[in-house]
């Protein structure tokens, strides 16, 4: 069941007007429990994991593989092959210095999207220049989707190492059939990579299904804390793969003169972990459990094609990524206001909206767009923020006229 | 920014001294690399005094309404005039408030002036 009183801060106003909370593709509001699980953690049973002999360090690391357990299920993976790192970002870049560096060579092509977030593009760009690989990206059909013929003839190319790309687009919020790409670079020995940054708070994400080696996303954006994010890696990748970041808890001995490597998921959790993070990110991925995927995703499409209905009536704006599997998340452009101007002003109604090119510089270029103003909806906004958000629309579409 | 602010989007909708300036003494080129708001301006001097500025660009109400208002506010100014102004000022010429937010889009024209102004002093 939907409760939008489970997140506090939805009843915030700003200057007099209730929040109307519309940048959940930036990060997604929290839950009481999400808030109350981290605050219990540092007031009762706050431990360095996997270190002491103490029983307050013992509940803290039951707490801490706990969770790691429960993000297991949640995507239908194994224990070992969950790594909690910083977030979606961190979970690619290790992928790119520890996988990339030791499997790609000069001349070997990682075909990307042209649809990417910066988090998925810049660390094969600095593969580019430290070691020479070549980026392909899969192009757009005209309604945002990917053009699959472009796609399997550049999966066709001979030297594809590895397909990374993302299930949805955080621009766009067209549902991609990732799948689809997966088994056909499978068939071709690719190794995959998919970012489900946008997708994870969204859909239900089973990674046997999906059939992919490497699966990323952040915490923040499914209704847990930020600084906290998971790498999903298939068991034979992950134990061939050299250790990332060297340091504590990554090794099973050290000596002056060498250093032993320690099982896995630990071979990748150098440092003292986010612990709080890691049981914040535990508790929000039961409370959306609470909610139902089924019930996320109906709610979900009726806010989509409420919007979509309601925003065709206004003829200034175009939006981007018109294809029909597509989540709650709209860029638009306005005839006449400038996005940054959209975002102040009807930030000053309360209405959270984010401007700019969202982190995917390429595929504002490739639009031909140099900004939009994004709206990212979640299961708990309404029908009457959506009428607020076009009435303050049209307000503000006839002062600029 | 105010959505009422009449005289900002009077001035984005018809800027004044839009457009290139043919003999232009100097010509600066300034970018916020965050939003693509982006300004050329065009500086033509008699003597000490500016006789003439104009610019061109694409971007935000804020940057561009700015830099059109700066314009009738610097031209007859000395160069050692608009080289203080800050951004207390612009908010005077402005109007209107300025938040934190928009601080980079409205001092981004001013910042082009001066520039072009600053460069100058260097090189000649």
């Amino acid at each position: 069941m939907i409760r939008r009183n489970d997140f506090p801060i939805l009843n915030k106003k700003i200057k007099d007007q209730s929040l109307v909370y519309f940048d959940n593709a930036s990060t997604a509001q929290k839950s009481r429990s999400v808030i109350e699980a981290i605050s219990n953690f540092y007031k009762n049973d706050n431990a360095n994991v996997h270190r002491g002999l103490n029983p307050l360090a013992d509940a803290a690391t039951k707490k801490y593989e706990v969770a790691r357990s429960l993000v297991a299920d949640f995507i239908g993976a194994q224990k070992e092959e969950i790594i909690f790192t910083s977030g979606a970002t961190a979970g690619i870049n290790l992928v790119a210095r520890s996988w990339g560096e030791a499997n790609l060579q000069a001349g070997d092509i990682v075909v990307l999207s042209i649809a990417e977030h910066h988090a998925n593009i810049v660390p094969w760009l600095q593969l580019q220049e430290k070691i020479g690989i070549k980026l392909e990206y899969i192009p757009l059909k005209a309604d945002g989707s990917w053009d699959l013929v472009a796609a399997k003839k550049l999966l066709n190319k001979r030297r594809v190492k590895l397909l990374a790309i993302s299930q949805v687009s955080n621009v766009l919020g067209i549902i991609n059939p990732a799948s689809q790409l997966i088994k056909l670079a499978k068939q071709k020995g690719i190794v995959t990579l998919i970012d489900a940054a946008q997708s994870v708070a969204h859909l239900k994400i089973d990674v046997k299904r999906l059939g992919c080696d490497f699966l990323v996303f952040s915490g923040h954006k499914l209704g847990g804390p930020t600084g906290i994010g998971v790498l999903y890696g298939r068991q034979e990748l992950l134990l061939a793969m050299p250790p990332f970041m060297g340091g504590g808890d990554m090794i099973s001995f050290v000596d002056t003169d060498s250093f032993g490597v320690n099982e896995l998921p630990y071979k990748f959790e150098a440092g003292t972990p986010n612990i709080a993070g890691v049981i914040g990110l535990g508790a929000a991925i039961k409370y959306l459990e609470g909610v139902g995927h089924h019930n996320i995703e109906i709610q979900e499409q009726q806010l989509t094609t409420y919007f979509l209905q309601k925003i065709k009536k206004l003829t200034a704006v175009k939006i981007l990524g018109t294809a029909k599997a597509k989540l709650p998340i709209f860029a638009l452009t306005i005839k006449g206001v400038h996005p940054h101007d959209a975002a102040d002003i009807l930030g000053q109604a309360g209405i959270i909206l984010r401007a700019g090119h969202h982190c995917a510089q390429p595929l504002h270029d490739y639009l031909g767009a140099p900004a939009t103003l994004r709206a990212s909806l979640s299961f708990y906004n309404t029908k009457g923020e959506i009428d607020y958000f076009i009435s303050r629309l049209q307000e503000l579409i006839r002062a600029f006229k | 920014m105010d959505i009422y602010a009449q005289n900002i989007i009077d001035h984005y909708k018809h800027p004044r001294n839009f457009g290139a300036l043919a003999g232009a003494d100097f010509k600066q080129q300034e970018l916020n690399a965050t939003c693509g708001d982006d300004i050329t301006v065009f500086l033509k001097f008699a003597g000490n005094k500016l006789k003439a500025l104009s610019f061109t660009g694409q971007g935000c109400a804020i940057s561009q309404a700015g830099i059109s208002i700066l314009s009738e506010e610097l031209i007859g100014k000395t160069k050692k005039q608009i080289l203080v102004y800050n951004f207390e000022d612009i908010k005077n010429i402005f109007g209107v408030e300025i938040s934190a937010r928009r601080y980079n889009c409205a001092m981004l024209g001013l910042r082009a002036v001066q520039k072009a102004l600053s460069d100058s002093a260097r090189s000649k």
